[in-house]
């Protein structure tokens, strides 16, 4: 009996022992773990994030790391958008020797993991981790509170509402703004940068309204309709993303809204099916929109469209993976600060044109768009026969903005 | 005027959706003594079955079958599930409700998926039925406001002149004298349970379209509904009629004010220190906290009533 269970036993340690031992690769695995919302109310977004990494992944590793020896696989974790639990899964990865993260819905989050990045880097350096940050855009993370180890690869909330208040101001049909927000840090930061821009700009253009929701927790949203048609809105400036946006833009259509809408983030799948026809001339402020003219983009979000059956949003995360490989790939080593060296200041030859990643503060310069929704698009929605339709390309040059940072950590 | 009329509007059909879902749990709660976590997941599964009955049939078919089809479900759950782990006392009710609510929640991705379905309001229904001060009003809104006050007729009369009723009360209360005097109060269980659970499903069938039907509706709306039923008091059904309005209208109203808790205290002859210590809160606007509101009314209640609104009981 005891020899049965000893030979058990010895059967069992030597199972785990083959498990665990590490598979015999010529290739070396460099994991990029996204921290994004997995469960709750903005679960939507982040399994958006995780298929575009899925597929931006595959992109880098045929593109720039082929033929290194080197591979980005992707760990998804879950966060829930609070910071808390942020900073646990953060914990959790590094014990597991990730050394590369990247995070983006909830600017809220992405102070509390670059802070945390920070911390460790500087107290076990032999574990540093880089931090990407594909879609918060709290300008204060290249500003005030920046840190050497955060590159952002999304424009910063000015820098979109810089491009946005143009054209709202441009658009003569405007008279009354209502400026509609999470609140939050960045929804905080959106509703400065547009009271701040909107000022004086033209005679006849007011603001008439500034709000502020708590994030996820409004399912109504026709009684701020009727407060925006009261106040006699005929424009929405929002940063809204997720749920937020959806159910928004649904009680405008539901309501018939006459307004327009200038926003960050419409270009999900199921936020233009809500707003439906009514959304016609929605604009968004974006560094991608859905019918950018050049093939090899075109093919790309046909490929992603069919595999993925969503449509390609987040052409940031293809752009972080992208240049991470080709960091990794100059710096001949998958070690971070290797890598971020390499990375800050970098300039890459992407389909859009030359795009750079500013070495005084982690900013990524690159074109940005202003479009809006139009029928006769050669792209349009699965749901809506709508797509986006540009009006404006700012070129990355001026898009850039003077920055404060001073990276008290650099290495 | 028109501003005011849109607010009563607004917060009676968000009222009386709140309502629609609470009603079926205080009578679970109130009866069983059980707090039942899955009740919302009973509401996002009858806003999923309607979705795919719309998809094969139409809406008018799954406004009548998907309710039916959760009700069943829920005497399922209670007859087998609950009621096998009802001798092991409260707490093990309570975790299994806890773990049900899991379940229905992945259930429900590995069928429908994690991202939200199109689930629209039927075409017949899609129209402004009226405008108030530039403000189109949607006839679905009006819709449901009819489907949660027939509702709530029909229940306030079967249980108030119904022989069922009668039983329903009785072991509500009484549930021993009621079984002495012959009744079988576990199928009276069974039958509130799954009765309470089709409530739920069709809470779920007409907000799933006008909201949005996805994997975390449930999780949006689960506490609201345990601070109707406890504010309401258990088990009484004017009751959550009365909190879920006062929920309704008070979160509404709360949206359009735009004055800060300073001026608003001010007005009310109530003047604090702008300057002090909480100088952060009173300079919120009444609008951003207008979701938090229900939770404050809830605590404020049970400060002052613990019963609750129109409960006879504390426990």
């Amino acid at each position: 009996m005891t020899s049965t269970i000893r030979r058990g036993l010895a059967a069992l340690a030597f199972a785990v022992a083959v498990a665990s031992a590490p598979p015999l690769r010529a290739e070396e695995v460099v994991r990029v773990a996204l921290i994004d919302p997995m469960s709750g109310a903005f679960a939507v977004a982040g399994r958006l994030g995780e298929q575009h990494f899925r597929f931006a992944i595959e992109q880098a590793n045929a593109g720039p790391l082929a033929g290194t020896g080197k591979r980005l696989e992707l760990v998804v974790l879950d966060n829930e958008v609070s910071p808390e639990k942020s900073l646990t899964v953060l914990r959790k990865a590094i014990d597991e020797g990730v050394r590369y993260i990247t995070q983006g819905n909830g600017s809220s989050v992405a102070f509390a993991l670059s802070d945390a990045v920070a911390k460790n880097n500087k107290r076990e350096p032999d574990r540093s981790v880089l931090y990407m940050n594909y879609a918060a855009v709290d300008p204060s993370l290249t500003n005030d509170k920046c840190n050497w180890w955060h590159f952002r690869f999304d424009a910063d909330s000015d820098m979109k509402m810089h491009a946005l208040t143009d054209y709202l101001v441009s658009q003569k049909d405007v008279h009354k703004v209502y400026v509609f927000n999470m609140d939050y840090s960045f929804g905080v930061a959106v509703e400065r940068g547009a009271l701040a821009m909107l000022k004086d700009r033209r005679p006849d253009l007011e603001v008439v309204g500034a709000e502020r929701i708590p994030m996820g927790k409004v399912k109504d949203f026709t009684p701020y309709l009727a407060k925006m048609q009261e106040a006699g809105a005929d424009a929405v400036v929002t940063g809204n993303w997720g749920p937020d946006l959806t159910l928004l833009v649904k009680a405008a259509a539901d309501t018939k809204f006459k307004g327009r809408f200038f926003t960050y983030y419409l270009g999900a799948r199921d936020t233009v099916a809500e707003i439906g026809m009514s959304g016609k001339g929605a604009a968004i402020v974006a560094v991608f929109y859905d019918n950018i003219p050049v093939p090899e983009i075109r093919a790309m979000t046909q490929d992603f469209e069919k595999r993925y059956d969503n449509v390609f949003s987040a052409w940031t995360a293809v752009t972080e993976m992208m240049v991470l490989g080709e960091s990794i790939k100059r710096a001949g080593t998958a070690d971070p600060l290797a890598v971020g060296k390499v990375m800050a200041g970098l300039t890459w030859n992407s389909p859009l044109g030359d795009i750079t990643m500013r070495a005084d503060n982690h900013q990524m310069l690159q074109p940005l768009f202003i479009a809006a929704l139009d029928t006769g698009t050669p792209h349009v929605f699965p749901d809506v026969p709508m797509g986006f339709r540009e009006i404006a390309r700012i070129e990355p040059k001026d898009t850039a903005m003077p920055t404060t940072c001073k990276f008290p950590n650099a290495p | 005027m028109d501003q005011l009329l849109l607010i009563l509007l607004n917060g009676l059909v968000y009222g009386l959706l709140l309502f629609m879902l609470s009603s079926g749990l205080t009578l679970i709660v109130g009866m069983m003594g059980v707090l039942n976590f899955a009740h919302a997941s009973f509401y996002m599964l009858g806003a999923y079955v309607a979705f795919t009955i719309t998809a094969v049939l139409n809406f008018w078919v799954a406004l009548i079958v998907a309710p039916i089809v959760i009700g069943l479900l829920g005497a399922v759950v209670e007859q087998y599930g609950l009621r096998t782990v009802h001798r092991h006392g409260h707490l093990a009710e309570l975790l299994f409700t806890f773990g049900l609510a899991m379940i229905i929640g992945e259930v429900v991705q590995l069928i429908w998926g994690r991202w939200p379905v199109a689930y629209h309001v039927p075409p017949e229904l899609d129209f402004p039925l009226f405008s108030i001060g530039g403000t189109a009003y949607p006839a679905y809104r009006i819709f449901m406001m009819g489907v949660s006050l027939f509702m709530f007729i029909a229940l306030y009369a079967a249980l108030a002149r119904t022989r069922l009723g009668l039983v329903v009360r009785a072991a509500l209360t009484h549930p021993d004298m009621t079984a002495m005097l012959g009744h079988n109060v576990p199928r009276v269980f069974t039958t509130v349970f799954g009765g309470g659970c089709a409530l739920a499903g069709l809470a779920g069938v007409i907000a799933g379209n006008a909201y949005q039907t996805d994997p975390g509706m449930a999780l949006a709306l689960g506490a609201i509904v345990f601070a109707v039923v406890v504010m309401g008091g258990l088990g009484s059904i004017s009751g959550a009629l009365l909190a879920s309005l006062i929920i309704g209208m008070v979160q509404t109203i709360s949206i359009a004010l735009d004055m800060t808790f300073y001026t608003a205290l001010a007005r009310l002859g109530i003047h604090v220190d702008p300057t002090g210590w909480l100088s952060d809160v009173w300079a919120i606007s009444i609008s951003r906290a207008a979701p938090v509101v229900p939770f404050l009314l809830l605590v404020l209640i049970l400060a002052i009533h613990p019963q609750g609104l129109a409960g006879s009981r504390s426990t």
